[in-house]
């Protein structure tokens, strides 16, 4: 397992939390928090290790359309990027509607 | 009735030291041992799973807890229950050395997982109506062979000695499932505590009221049994003026370490029951 | 020529409907089906993702853990009355019980009697997605399964305490033995509910005893539809959340059962001894020899 921290610039503030998927083979959990920080914090839990260029890449890309201000987990379980961007829009869904 | 030796274990072996004169009954059974003793005036009921080669299910000639054992598991409890029901209840010991459940095609088919269930019902019965139930770990306490015989009770004892394992599944079972060697999930033991087998690293998660130390479990002397039968009347008699349930298994030194977790999760829960 | 094929006959009509309208529960996700289950809009769940829970055993073994440990607490109403919904997510390992999520259960089961002893009613329901024990945290999760078992023969004492084995994981290990304890089964025909799992059985007894590969062996010993017609289960459903929502309505309303399945102890030690081991009826033979209705 391997633990992954990120930051990203807070703009957005959310009122609203979100919490999508299962820590399920080739799939992931994601929780969004408002936070009140001057930047968000994303930590990623993953049980495959060395892809920390991938996350990297995958949540550099979402927090360019979506700047929020939040705290975010990932729990994952060996899901590929493609399935972590679409949690991660499910998960920003939740804390838009 | 076979006419031959029957097969010794530790199960038989403290049945028979702690039955002392008392006469088993004729559970039907070759599989299932029962005596009432009588221990200083405390009337005792033992009960105890030991091997039997001539058992009517082949699955289950190897002192495991099969389709017929919990059943007569739960007549036998539910007998002393009833038996009681206008007198003083009896104590109620399960002696443990069970290697596992049965497993097996017809174990599977006639509903193993309800025989297992009638015989924790029991326990839980006899324990809520009034009878101390102390399980005493002499041997293997694998899996479902410890949720049907013993973890209902109101006290867990066990013997402090090699050979005494407490787990959900056999090691080799195990590491196989968990993709590990043997060795290394005898590494794990040592800082997953849930996971050892030794009984000592079991202790350290509170479910055991005490760890009885210096004890041969295979060949005990006459004053190492007098020893055991002694702690077990004592755990007895603390019963009767503090039965508690389940939950008091959280309430020493050991469980506020090592099961911190399971004590935080019911604190919370409990705050967050009613809507704000 | 052309003909559309469309027969708007009633009653073909009716079943194309209900088909389309059929809401699979097998393919919900623990918190789905716990808020399908209830009333609308009632769904209010205890100890969520985000509170933040400690999970002291699995980033110890290098094992990601999840946010609810893989059990779903939900309070709210089922036919208009205060129900709990204890939901097993059988995607996180397995729905394996650890220290946590089997904690959870046990203390929901513990709070609902209490609710009861202080004359507050609550209708308890058990979705049971599970391997059983968590052999990550092996005796520790066998010592809370215990307490579950505890609390639900407590409990069912005030009220129904009712279960649901849907699939596709089923209902094995301890929880099985659970299982065999609630007041009330509802199963679906994917359903399995048995104490070993069939890989176990075949690695402790071997391949001839039993394939574990072989589906329809299998589901003739313990499915669902076997489970129901040999009366270890009191109703089969298809998978539908309206049937399964009825069917559990149903046996609400039964109320207390006088004698539990695990207390009828003669009854089924007169049934095992109408087998003979050494000419074992299969899955069919034993729905004639032990019909739906258990007899006293």
């Amino acid at each position: 397992m391997e633990t992954l921290n990120f930051e990203y610039k807070a703009t957005q503030r959310l009122t609203r939390r979100s919490h999508v998927g299962v820590v399920g083979s080739g799939d992931l959990e994601v929780l969004i928090e408002p936070s009140n920080q001057s930047t968000s914090h994303v930590r990623v839990r993953t049980s495959v290790d060395g892809y920390a260029q991938i996350w990297k890449a995958v949540l550099d890309r979402f927090f360019a359309r979506f700047e929020p201000a939040a705290h975010v987990e990932i729990n994952d379980f060996g899901a590929t990027p493609g399935t972590v961007t679409l949690r991660l829009e499910q998960a920003a869904e939740g804390v838009r509607s | 009735m076979s006419l031959r030796a029957p097969v010794s274990s530790r199960g038989r072996t403290w049945f028979e030291a702690l039955a002392e004169n008392a006469l088993p009954i004729n559970t039907g059974l070759g599989s299932l041992l029962v005596a009432d003793p009588t221990w200083e005036g405390e009337r005792v009921r033992l009960l105890v799973i030991v091997p039997d080669p001539q058992n009517h299910f082949p699955r289950a000639r190897h002192g495991e807890l099969g389709l017929e054992e919990g059943w007569a598991l739960a007549h036998h409890v539910r007998d002393a229950i009833a038996a009681d029901s206008s007198s003083p209840k009896r104590a109620i010991v399960a002696i443990v050395d069970v290697q596992s459940q049965a497993y097996g095609r017809l174990e599977a088919l006639l509903g193993i997982h309800l025989s297992l269930a009638a015989a924790a019902d029991a326990y839980a019965t006899a324990r809520t109506a009034g009878h101390p139930v102390v399980a005493l770990i002499v041997g293997t306490a694998l899996s479902g062979g410890l949720l049907a015989h013993g973890d209902q009770g109101h006290r867990l004892l066990a013997l402090g000695a090699p050979g005494v394992i407490v787990h959900a599944m056999r090691k080799a079972s195990a590491a196989r499932i968990t993709r590990r060697t043997v060795e290394e999930l005898d590494e794990l033991g040592k800082t997953v505590i849930p996971m050892a087998y030794d009984i000592r690293q079991f202790a350290k998660l509170g479910l055991l009221h005490e760890l009885i130390a210096g004890i041969d479990a295979d060949a005990p002397s006459a004053a190492q049994i007098a020893k055991v039968k002694e702690r077990i009347a004592a755990a007895i008699t603390d019963i009767r003026s503090n039965p508690g349930d389940l939950t008091s298994r959280l309430d020493n030194a050991e469980a506020k370490v090592t099961r911190a977790a399971s004590i935080e999760v019911r604190r919370r829960l409990a705050e967050q029951w009613n809507a704000p | 020529m052309t003909s559309t094929i469309h027969s708007d006959n009633p009653i073909t009509k009716e079943r194309r409907d209900r088909f389309l309208s059929r809401q699979s529960v097998i393919e919900m996700r623990a918190r789905e089906r716990a808020r399908a289950l209830l009333d609308p809009g009632s769904f209010r769940e205890v100890l969520n993702p985000f509170d933040r829970l400690e999970f002291p055993w699995l980033p110890l073994q290098g094992i990601v853990p999840e946010s609810d440990d893989g059990v779903v607490v939900a309070r709210g109403q089922f036919a208009g009355k205060p129900a709990v919904i204890m939901a097993i997510e059988g995607a996180f390992q397995g729905g394996g019980m650890g220290e946590v999520s089997a904690t959870k259960i046990a203390a929901a089961l513990a709070l609902a009697r209490r609710d009861w002893e202080s004359s507050r009613p609550i209708l308890p329901v058990l979705l049971l997605e599970t391997g059983g024990v968590r052999l990550q945290e092996a005796n520790l999760g066998e010592a809370v399964v215990a307490e579950i078992h505890a609390e639900i023969i407590a409990l069912r004492r005030h009220t129904p305490v009712i279960g649901v084995i849907t699939g596709m994981i089923g209902c094995f290990g301890g929880m099985s033995i659970a299982a065999g304890l609630c007041s009330y089964l509802v199963v679906l025909p994917q359903a399995r509910l048995e104490l070993n799992g069939p890989e176990v059985i075949e690695q402790e007894a071997g391949i001839d005893e039993l394939n574990a590969g072989d589906k329809h062996l299998i589901w003739s010993l313990m499915g669902g539809e076997q489970r129901y017609e040999t009366g270890f289960v009191d109703a089969l459903v298809e998978d539908d959340v309206k049937a399964l929502r009825q069917a559990v309505q149903a046996l609400a309303e039964r109320g207390v059962r006088s004698r539990h399945r695990s207390e009828m102890v003669e009854e089924y030690r007169r049934r095992l001894a109408t087998i003979d081991p050494a000419a074992p009826p299969d899955g069919p033979a034993l729905r004639r020899m032990w019909p739906r209705e258990v007899k006293s």
